[in-house]
Order: C-alpha cells, then structure tokens, then sequence
C-alpha cells in the first residue's frame, strides 16, 4: 500500500517534467485558457449585439425618425437609410441583418388611429440575433409610438404589468457564461489530450515497455498520469478563475470557487481516464488527435455549454444526460452562477467520479494487450 | 578504377553546424570518380550531413561544393545534377513508402523522373529482375525484410540510371548473408552500367569497409585521413580496418580503450536462470518467433545474434511478460513472468532497444527516479548512484539533461538504470545499436565486468558479429527461427569457417537451401544495358511528376483504414452531432409557479402559460424558500409569482402586477424565455375572456415581422448549411495538413529535395486526394442534409457545386500552409483544429452575422475562407439564391487559391536546413 502510494507519487513527478518538456503541449494549455476563453467571452455571441440594421423611411415624418433613432448601440449598429429597392440584394448579401420598413403617411394613420403596417425585415439564417432582434424590434416601436402618443393623450396604465427579473446574471451578459462554458470546454479537450498523449508518447518512446517490466502495476502508472495532469490543469483552472475571469473579464462569480474546485477535480479523474483509454486504443499521436476529434467534440459541443441541452430530440438528450461533461456543465452553473452548494450537487459528484473509475477500470483491462502488441 | 579521371565530386572549405552543434568543420576533399568510397566512423560525426549535401538533399551553410561538374549551391545548376545523382538516406526504407508495394515504389519514384509508362513499365521489370523482387511485387514495402528493403531502396535509386550513387549506411540491421548479397548485387550493376557509376557510401560495419576502392576516416566533423583499406592499414600498422580507425583518433577518444577483462570460464552445474520451451508468438497469420528454445546458466552472457525484424525483441518481449506467447512457455527464475508477478520483476533490470529514458530528466534524476521506484533504502540508493556514476564513468554528465547526452553515452546511462537495484538477471535488447566502435568497446567492457564481478546472468542481442563473439553462448536467429545455439567456437568449428560471420553466412544459406536456391539473374558477364539515358533537363513543371504524388497519396490513403474511416465518416458523425444537438430553438422550458392569490383571475393567468407550446410546467412552489431552492438546482428555469389580492385589483381597475424570476446561467436562453412570457402576457392582455373592467387598448401599429427565408424560424435551415461550411474547412486542412508533415516525421520528404519534382509539383499533387476526399464528404452531407434533416436546396445546385469545388481547395490550401510550419504531426493536428475552429465559429458569420462583428475579429473573419463560403452554402440552400448574388464570394474565394498556395511554395524548403 505505501509502496504503492509512493510508486504512484514518483511517477508522477516525473510525468510533470515530461509535461513541461513538451513545448507544444504547455503551447496549447496557455492558448485555451487565455487566447481562447477571452476571445468566446467577448464575442457577445448570446447576446443582440451591435446587429446591422438598415431603415427604408418612406414617411419621413418626426415620428418615423423617433422610431428610426430609438434603436441604439450596443444592441443594433446606427441605422443606414436604404432604398426599398435595395432591401432584397442587400439581404441577401448579409449586409444587414434587419431591415425596418416605414410605410409612407405611416405618422398620419397612427394618428388617425388607422393602426398602419410596419415591417420588419429580419434574415431568419442569422440564428440567434433573429430571435432576440426581432423581439427587442416590436418592444421599441411599440414604446416609442406609445410613447409619441402620450404627448397628445395621457397615456392608461396596462390592467396586469409583468415584471421580469433575470436572476443570477441580471443584465444577461455574455462574458458570465461563455467565459466559464469556455473554461469548462478546454478542461475535456486538455484532459484528454494531456493524459492521452502521455500515454501514447512513452508508448512511441518505449519507456512504457520499461517500466511494465519493473515491478509497478498498470493501476499505478495509469494513476500516476491522472494525478499528474489532473494537478496540473486543475492548477491552470483555479488560475483562468481568479485571473482571467475575475480578473481581466470582471466576471463576478458569486458561488464557491472551492467547490468548483472540487468538481472540476473529480471531473478531470474521469476526463484523464477517458484520455488514457483512448490512449490504448490510438497507435499513433495522430490517431490519438483523430480519435479526440470525434470524442471530444460532441462531448463539448452537446453537454449544454453551447446549446440547451432540452433542445435537443429526447434520445439524444437521454444519452447526453449521462455524460459527465453535461454533469459538468450543469454544477459548474449551479454552483458558479446560482450558489448551489454541495447538497444541490452531490448526485453530480458522485455520477462523474463513479463514470471515471468506470473509465480507469477499461483503461487496466487494456493496458498490457495495447501496450504490448505495438512493438516490433 | 580510374583516378585519374576528373572528380565526381569536390568539396572546398565546407562547414556545417546545426544550433551549437558542429557537424562538419572545414572539410575539403575531391572524390575519385568511378569507384566505390566508403565514408567511415562514428555516429554523429557528419557523415549523414556531408552526404545529404552531396546529394543536394541539406543546403549549404558554408564553403564550396561541386558534384557531378555542378554547383551544388546554385538552385539552377542543382537541378540540372540532381536526376544525375540517387541518394537512399539512413534508416532502413526511409525515403519509401510502407503502405505502397514493391512495383508502386518503384513506379512513384519513375514517375518523378518523368518517365513514360513504356519506359517506367521495362525498367521496372529489369530493376526487379535484376535484385530478385520480381516475385514479391505486389507486397507491400512494410511487409518485406530488412534484406528486400534494402534492395527495393536500391532499385527506387537506380530507376533513372544515375552516375552518381549515394548510400547512408544501406546495411545496418540486415543480416550477413543479405549485406552480402547486397554488395554483390552493387558490384554487378556496377560492372554492367556503361559508364562506371561512382558509388559513395557510408557504414558502420568495419568489416564491409574492407571490400571498398577508396577510403574516407571521419571523426568529430573533420577528415582523419583518406585512401585505400590497404594505404590506412598500412598507415597504422593495423590488421584490420577497425584497429587502424581506431589507431587513427585522437588520444582523447580512444582513452579507454582499457583491455578487456578476462572471461573467466563458468561453473556448469549453475543454475538455469532463463529457460524458453518451444516459444512461439503469431500476429494474426504472421510468425513473428516460432518455437524457439533456449536456456540460460546464471552468470552466463548469452547472446542473440540476427538481422532487424527476425524476432530477437519480440522474444525478449515474451520473456520480460510484455507480450503473452501463443505456444509455448518462457520461465524466468523458474516461474513465467505473468503480470503482476512482482517478485521476479525485482530480479530482472531491463533495457530495450530505443533509448528508453526519460530525457527531459537529468542523468541523476533517471537514476534517483528508478531507485525509487525499486523501493531502495535511502542510504543504499545514495552509495550505489554514486557508484554506478563512477562506474560508468558519468560523472561529468550528472547534471545533463539525458537527451541531450551523446548517444554512447546514454547507452552508458541506460545500463546504469537498468542495474541500479543490482538485478540477478540483465536483459538488453540491441543496446549498442547506432553506437560507435570506440563507445561500444567501452559497453562490452562494462557488461562483462557486470557478469563476471557482480555474478550477473546478462541475455544480449546484438547484429554486430564482433559483439556476439564476445559472448560466453549464442544462437544465431533468422526468420523467427534459432538456427544454431552454442559457443562462438564451437559456431566457428561446426561450419569450418574463419569467422563467425563467415559461419552465420554459411548456416543460413544451408537454411535458404531448404527454401528456395539464391537467385543470381545477373552475372558480371552479361553485356552492359545499352546506352538508353533519355536526355534533356527535366520540365519546369511536369503533369506526370504531379500526378506521381496524387497516385501515391492516395494509395496511401485508401490503405490506411484510420485515416480513411475518419476522412470519409468523420464528417458524417460531425454533421448528425451538429445537425440534431446545435439548436437554438428552446422549447421545453420549465416553469412553476407560486399562485397566492388562487382566484379566477389568477388561474386564467396561469392557463395562458400552461397553453404556451414553449413551457413545461413543473409542481407549483410551495414558498420563497423552495423558490431559490428550485432554481438554484436548475430544476426550474422561471417562476411566475403571482401576489395575493390579484384577482381583486383586476376587478377594482388596479394595476395588478405578476412577477417573474428567470435563470440567467445561459444569458440566450434567459432571452428568450423572457420574451416568451412577455407574448405569453400581451396575448393575456389580449384575450376576450379577459374580464377587467377595462379593456385593454390594442397596440396602435400593427408590426409585422418577417422572418426571411425561413418563415417557420427553425434553426435547421441555417444549422445545417453551416455546419458543412464548418466541416468542409475542418477536415481537409486537417489531412492536408497531416499528409505533409507525415513526410517530413518519417524522412520519405528527401524525396522533394533530390528528385526533380518541384515543390509546385509535390503540394498539389498531395492536395488533389484531399480534393477529391472533400467533395466525396461534400456529397454525403449534401444527403444527409436533404434526405436526413429535409433542408432543401432552393436555390440552384451550379452556384453551390463551383462554391465548394473553390472551397474545398482553399481549405486545403490552408491545412498546407500550417503544415509548412510544423514539425510533428501532433503539432500539425492541434495546430490546424486550433487555427480553423477559433475563426470559423467565431468570426465566420457562424454565431454572430459577419455585419456585426468589428476590430481584429473582422480582420481574422475577412481572412478566413468559410466567410466566403457560408453565405454560398447558406445562400443556395436556404435563402434560394444563385450566381447574380454570390458571385462575388466565389470570386473572392477563387484569390484564396494563389495566394495560400504561393504562401506555402515560399515557406516550404526545397533543401533541408
């Protein structure tokens, strides 16, 4: 047991050393957590966004310009006047993404209480600005000719007011979330890549042959290699936390970061176990990234970062409600964002530590048939 | 032999050094022309680079070099030599390609010498004929041994009759028996060709210089002394080329050239330490080791003696327990080494064949780490790393990082790791190989100390024949098969023979007579080819060079089921994942709610929400507590609370206010919801059954929204043509990108450097697989997009088809580009997914329309061809668009082409550095 325990220390040390040996590698870590986690944080991609609009005002009336100048930065750029000839191929070029059209005498029949037309054009293949955009339209027209109305005619309070409240990020900012979901992205892909290339890399270099011939055992090599990138993105993320998202982003985060901690350390024992599996299974480096490619990726992509995770069709989402990478996402909302604390997400917890000693259980019953068919 | 006859090749003043490390240094000597010139010494020395330089593979870095009458420095008259002159690198088939046969070998490299079919079809067949792999045409180059390698390297160099012949080191790791053959075999074609082909080879069996006209001795970068075998023995008064290289360094080098210790003679009736019954290993239908025995006396140093590839170290893999044997038994100590048997493990120190240490760590730190790992008391470990220090004489590298240690001295290394628990048994597999005369002297001395002090059973394999002779027992092994087992005497005496290598030569010829009789088609005597050399310079650019590399990459590629499976199925998986889990349609959402009014009114409220096709609503909330509570464990995603005394303000014309919480973890979700519930609240405002006692007033504009192209407002219609923009610049700059740095990983890059293919030639023709792979995963994703998500095509199919053929080599043209600056295929990897994934999701239009991006991320997108391309794929499928409005991406798409190509033609070298 303390033989063990010592081997297992040992090793690991000197896993660390090959770790920062490797150039590459120490490249990638740093680009994910600042290059990569800062550009998603500020790409305002959840959010109306600086949307190009262009007006057709075929009124010309101080109502039509009210309307025309109530859509604002940071939400739409300033509007361009456009002619209604040339709404169709500026669409279609992406040019704009909104297009206002007013009609003519559109001041007069408001008056008149004739409830004219007014449309708004809106590229529907522009997922998210669409969606958001055109309900942030129909608000401010509906405001502003209220409110030119108000003037004349003292305006009546609705019967029922609905006040909405966004709770935990109130001004509903990008940054809050992609900086974390960024984060949280690069723990998966880090995770296995490190552990599998470790695996892969004394595979290529013949040392595993060499110590399988000392008395160490699979169990302790493999954990060796978890505990020691484990240690160390673990590290980078308590860093990107403090540093990059507290710090350069200004994300307040309200939850405990050593919770966090916590998950995300029981996380990267199954994340480094899935890398050292795939490391039995790839021959090569570049099998290994291939490989990665196709694991990591609709891990990340469908774990609930990116995209609701109850948008997706039922059978997806029943198999996707068992990946820890989605356990993943979902504490690190609860906790970062909500406050949660360990008796919210305990059953989290305990699935991603019992699906990484699944994974650490496939990865010994590999390793000496992998590791030793691939000599000459 | 005529030396008289101008120099085929002149070196003046010729310097080299690669970082801090000098390989050659000033080294001026004129080559005799029409014989055979052996490059002899150590490894390191610069023998590699000084050959590579006279094949015009390296460029030069200073002084002067003229070969063939051509300056090697001058590109123009470079490429005038170059078809004059076949260069075969170091590494046994480097320059050829593993997946490819012995007939598409020869056929890439005939092609790249432009050859036309009728001529590439006689010369291959002659070729074949004449180095007897006409009957293994077919197999594949990976499957040939070391021997046959040899020979279809041979015939890939001698494909365009050449008149200058360059070979590093052709021989190492083949078995005696074929180097003979092989010499024999260069002999012939020498004597046949008609102009006296010149032959410059460099080698590490001394015994082979023996046999060469003319002699060159290197040591450290610089020339120790030049001529012929009998001039250099002379010289020195040596018996044999080895003593008289060695007699030649240096005082310092050949310091410890110590005598070695005397082998005393072994008790018999020692114990057996390793004893092999009938050991047997198959991989698949392949005999790797067939029924070997063998026994092994403590304290014995018994050797293993074969050429690479005859399964010395997959029978040492079975006896250390890395492999599992498919018959048969091998005991260690008298039990097997089964896992987990640990306690013979501590027993055994074990070196393999690559250096296997660690070399980010130190030489202490190796040996501090091992001690550990044995478990070795602190004091002990401390006295027995110094002594091992002293022993092998490290002392001067303790504190070198062991990568960057000379490789005798890593061998050296290697071993002290390998006794550092002072292990009964000492298993190395090939431990001298690539090591220089002088270091492995030193070695021997060491193992035999270690065996005779220290009472070591040592198990060694080896393909040098001075080595074996130095073991106590041998058996010679070949084709998986022991030959013979006894002492290098009684080896010797059982044929009759001088040497043991004479006697290793003789043993498997007696086993190659139960096969097949030695083919010997070509004799000395048969008339010389005739004059045949198709004359002229080579083109400027050549269709067939091209196509050579198109032919080649893409047999390769149709060969490796990895690669292949994720070229052409990768996409596919990506598109379902894409297609059906990227939604930005929210539904479902869930909501309670915490009525404490539970009036009419207020139910009526509720009812509008529970009606909404967008919400799902969970059990109501009992109070505030279980409010938070619920939406801190995500189990809601909005509450609606409504206030007591609701239904009465409505009725007393009140305002009466409804409040809700949204979860904002996921700003675009907490978006919408909130703008579902304010529909949700103006169609409640809106409903006749609606009793307030006032009517609510109707908006006074009517505002339509028109979503365009795509009125049911579904995330697919644009999802689904983005994602195969995403995909299509994903993939192929990735296998581009792999397939050039593949090259230079396995060394077959030489090819570019000293065929007559151009760099032009050899980058699109390794981009036209990849083309035709795209638009293959093009086709299927077009499928899967019609067939599997119903996202039709409403525009035309012309516009899509020129966008995507345009595309497809802009994105290949870009994984080309990153492959100019990357060194190892992981690198190449990581670097494209990094460099193609960061711009095409964020600032290709892919999330945030393009119009609204600003600063760099506008830069990166205008730079980046899926900006292009998206609104082609999204503009033809969903939005019905054709050539009026997408001419001017495609347009812009098409200045992609040169400009990345010409990008990659000026970083990629056409010499190595």
């Amino acid at each position: 047991m303390w033989h063990s325990l010592s081997n297992i220390f040992w090793l690991g040390t000197k896993e660390l050393r090959s770790l920062f040996g490797d150039v590459v590698l120490i490249g990638l870590v740093i680009y994910s957590f600042t290059v990569a986690v800062v550009s998603e944080a500020q790409s305002n991609s959840q959010e109306l966004h600086h949307a190009s609009l262009g007006v057709v005002d075929e009124d010309n009336s101080e109502l039509s310009r009210r309307i025309i100048s109530a859509f604002m930065l940071p939400y739409f750029q300033t509007p361009v006047y456009i002619k209604e000839s040339q709404i169709e191929p500026l669409m279609n070029s992406g040019r704009f993404t909104f297009v206002l059209d007013i009609p003519p005498n559109f001041q007069r029949d408001v008056l008149a209480g004739h409830r004219p037309a007014l449309q708004v054009n809106v590229d529907a293949t522009a997922m998210i600005q669409a969606g958001l955009g055109s309900g942030y339209a129909l608000q401010i027209i509906n405001t502003e000719v209220v409110g030119y109305l108000a003037r004349s005619n003292p305006s009546e309070a609705s019967p029922v007011e609905l006040v909405t409240r966004i709770a935990f990020n109130p001004n509903i900012t990008t940054a809050w979330f992609e900086s974390v979901m960024g984060i949280i992205n690069n723990v998966t892909m880090l995770a296995i890549i490190l552990a599998g290339a470790a695996l892969v890399r004394e595979r290529e270099h013949g040392t595993m042959d060499h110590l399988l011939v000392m008395p160490l055992s699979p169990f302790e090599i493999a954990m060796s290699k978890i505990w020691a990138n484990a240690l160390v993105i673990a590290v980078t993320v308590a860093v990107a936390l403090y540093a990059v998202v507290q710090g350069f982003l200004r994300v307040p985060i309200t939850g405990s970061i050593p919770l966090f901690m916590g998950g995300v350390v029981l996380y990267l024992f199954f994340a480094t176990a899935v890398g050292l599996f795939l490391g039995t299974i790839a021959r090569s480096m570049p099998q290994l990234g291939l490989l990665y490619i196709l694991v990591a990726v609709p891990m990340n992509l469908l774990s609930g970062g990116a995209t609701p995770v109850e948008s997706q069709p039922v059978w997806l989402s029943t198999i996707m409600k068992a990946s820890p990478s989605t356990h993943f996402v979902s504490f690190a909302q609860a906790i970062l964002y909500r406050g949660a604390g360990i008796d919210v997400v305990w059953p989290q917890f305990a699935a991603v530590a019992g699906i990484g000693a699944l994974f650490l259980a496939l990865t010994l019953w590999r390793f000496r048939a992998a590791v030793g068919a691939t000599g000459t | 032999m005529s030396i008289a006859a101008p120099p085929v090749a002149v070196v003046r003043h010729l310097s080299q050094h690669y970082r801090d490390v000098t390989a050659l240094d000033d080294v001026s000597i004129a080559l005799p022309s029409g014989c055979v010139i052996g490059l002899i010494g150590p490894d390191g020395v610069g023998k590699s680079s000084l050959l590579s330089i006279l094949a015009g593979a390296r460029a030069i870095q200073r002084g002067e070099i003229v070969v063939l009458g051509a300056d090697m420095a001058d590109r123009r008259a470079r490429e005038q030599a170059c078809p004059r002159i076949a260069y075969m690198p170091q590494g046994l088939g480097k320059n050829l390609y593993p997946d490819l046969s012995v007939r598409e070998n020869i056929a890439f490299f005939a092609r790249l010498f432009g050859q036309s079919r009728a001529e590439r079809d006689w010369r291959i067949a002659e070729l074949m004929e004449a180095t007897a792999l006409s009957d293994f045409a077919d197999r594949p180059a990976k499957k040939l041994s070391g021997g046959m390698k040899q020979k279809l390297g041979l015939c890939c160099s001698l494909i365009h009759d050449p008149d200058l012949l360059i070979l590093d080191e052709p021989t190492t790791g083949v078995d005696p028996l074929s180097r003979r053959q092989f010499w024999d075999l260069i002999d012939r074609l020498r004597a046949r060709s008609a102009t006296a082909m010149s032959v410059v080879v460099a080698t590490a069996y001394m015994e082979e210089a023996e046999r060469f006209d003319w002699l060159i001795a290197m040591n450290d970068g610089r020339i120790l002394a030049t001529g012929t075998p009998a001039e250099l023995k002379a010289q020195t008064a040596a018996q044999t080329i080895e003593d008289a290289f060695i007699a030649l360094l240096p005082p310092d080098a050949s310091r410890h050239q110590a005598a070695m210790p005397v082998k005393t003679e072994l008790d018999p009736d020692h114990e057996m330490v390793i004893v092999a019954r009938d050991l047997t290993c198959r991989f698949g239908d392949f005999t790797a080791v067939d029924r070997v025995n063998f026994q092994i006396r403590k304290g014995e140093i018994f050797g293993f003696v074969g050429s690479n590839g005859c399964g010395k170290t997959t029978t040492m893999k079975m006896l250390t327990g890395l492999l599992p044997p498919t018959a048969g038994e091998a005991l260690i100590f008298g039990r097997s080494m089964e896992a987990g048997n640990h306690e013979s493990r501590r027993r055994v120190g074990y070196m393999s064949q690559a250096f296997s240490l660690y070399g980010e760590l130190t030489v202490r730190q190796n040996l501090v780490l091992h001690a550990r790992l044995f478990h070795l008391p602190h004091d002990f470990a401390e006295k027995r790393i110094a002594e091992l220090i002293d022993r092998c004489d490290l002392t001067e590298h303790v504190d070198g990082l062991a990568a960057e240690l000379p490789l005798g001295i890593r061998q050296r290394l290697s071993l002290a790791v390998a006794v550092v628990h002072a292990p009964d048994l000492l298993i190395l597999d090939e431990p001298t190989s690539g090591v220089d005369p002088v270091a492995r002297n030193q070695f021997w001395r060491l193992l035999i100390e270690l065996s005779r002090n220290d009472d070591m059973t040592i198990f060694v394999s080896t393909h040098f024949m001075n080595e074996a002779a130095r073991c106590d027992r041998l058996s010679l092994m070949h084709d998986g098969r022991v030959l013979a087992t006894d002492t290098p005497d009684g080896l010797i005496r059982a044929k009759g023979a001088q040497t043991l290598e004479d006697a290793f030569v003789a043993f498997l010829e007696q086993d190659a007579g139960l096969d097949a009789p030695p083919k010997m088609p070509i004799d000395a005597s048969s008339p010389p080819a005739p004059e045949r050399r198709i004359s002229g310079k080579p083109a400027r650019f050549s269709l067939r060079r091209l196509f050579a590399y198109t032919i080649r990459e893409g047999l390769e590629l149709v060969r490796d089921p990895i690669r292949l499976m994720f070229a052409l199925f990768g996409t596919a998986f990506l598109m379902i994942v894409f297609g059906v889990g990227i939604s930005t349609d929210v539904n479902d959402l869930t909501f309670a709610a915490l009525d404490r009014d539970q009036t009419p009114e207020s139910r009526a409220y509720l009812a509008e929400l529970r009606g909404s096709p967008y919400f799902v609503e969970k059990r109501p909330l009992v109070d505030y507590a279980d409010l938070e509570r619920r939406m801190k464990a995500g189990d809601i995603m909005a509450s609606i609370e409504i206030p007591p005394n609701f239904g009465l303000d409505i009725k007393r014309g009140r305002t009466a206010f409804v409040s809700a919480w949204i979860d904002g973890s996921m700003p675009f979700r907490a978006e919408t919801i909130r703008g579902y519930l304010e529909g949700t609240h103006q169609l409640y405002l809106g409903d006749p059954a609606v009793k307030t006692t006032r009517p609510a007033a109707a908006s006074p504009v009517n505002t339509e929204i028109r979503f365009k192209y795509n009125q049911a407002f579904n995330s697919i219609y644009a999802m689904v043509p983005t994602t195969i923009a995403l995909l299509l610049a994903l993939f192929p700059a990735i296998l581009m990108a792999l397939a050039v740095v593949r090259e230079k990983e396995l060394g077959s890059i030489t090819n570019l450097y000293v065929t007559p293919v151009t760099r032009l030639e050899f980058l699109l023709g390794k981009q036209l697989p990849y083309v035709g792979v795209a638009l293959v995963n093009f086709a299927v994703m077009f499928g899967m997009a019609t067939l599997l998500f119903n996202v039709p095509l409403r525009g035309a199919i012309l516009p899509l088809l020129t966008g995507t053929i345009i595309y497809v080599f802009t994105t290949t043209a870009y994984g080309m580009l990153i492959s100019t600056f990357c060194r190892t295929q992981i690198a190449a990897l990581f670097g494209t997914a990094i460099l193609t994934v960061l711009p095409a999701t964020q600032f290709s239009g892919m999330l945030v329309p393009v119009s609204s991006l600003s600063g760099v991320g506008r830069i990166i997108g205008m730079g980046f061809p899926m900006t292009y391309f998206r609104p082609i794929s999204v503009g033809t499928f969903t939005k019905g668009l054709g050539f009026a409005d997408l001419g001017a991406d495609i347009l812009i798409l098409l200045v992609f082409i040169p400009v990345l190509i010409g990008l990659s033609l000026v970083l990629l070298p056409k010499q190595d550095s």
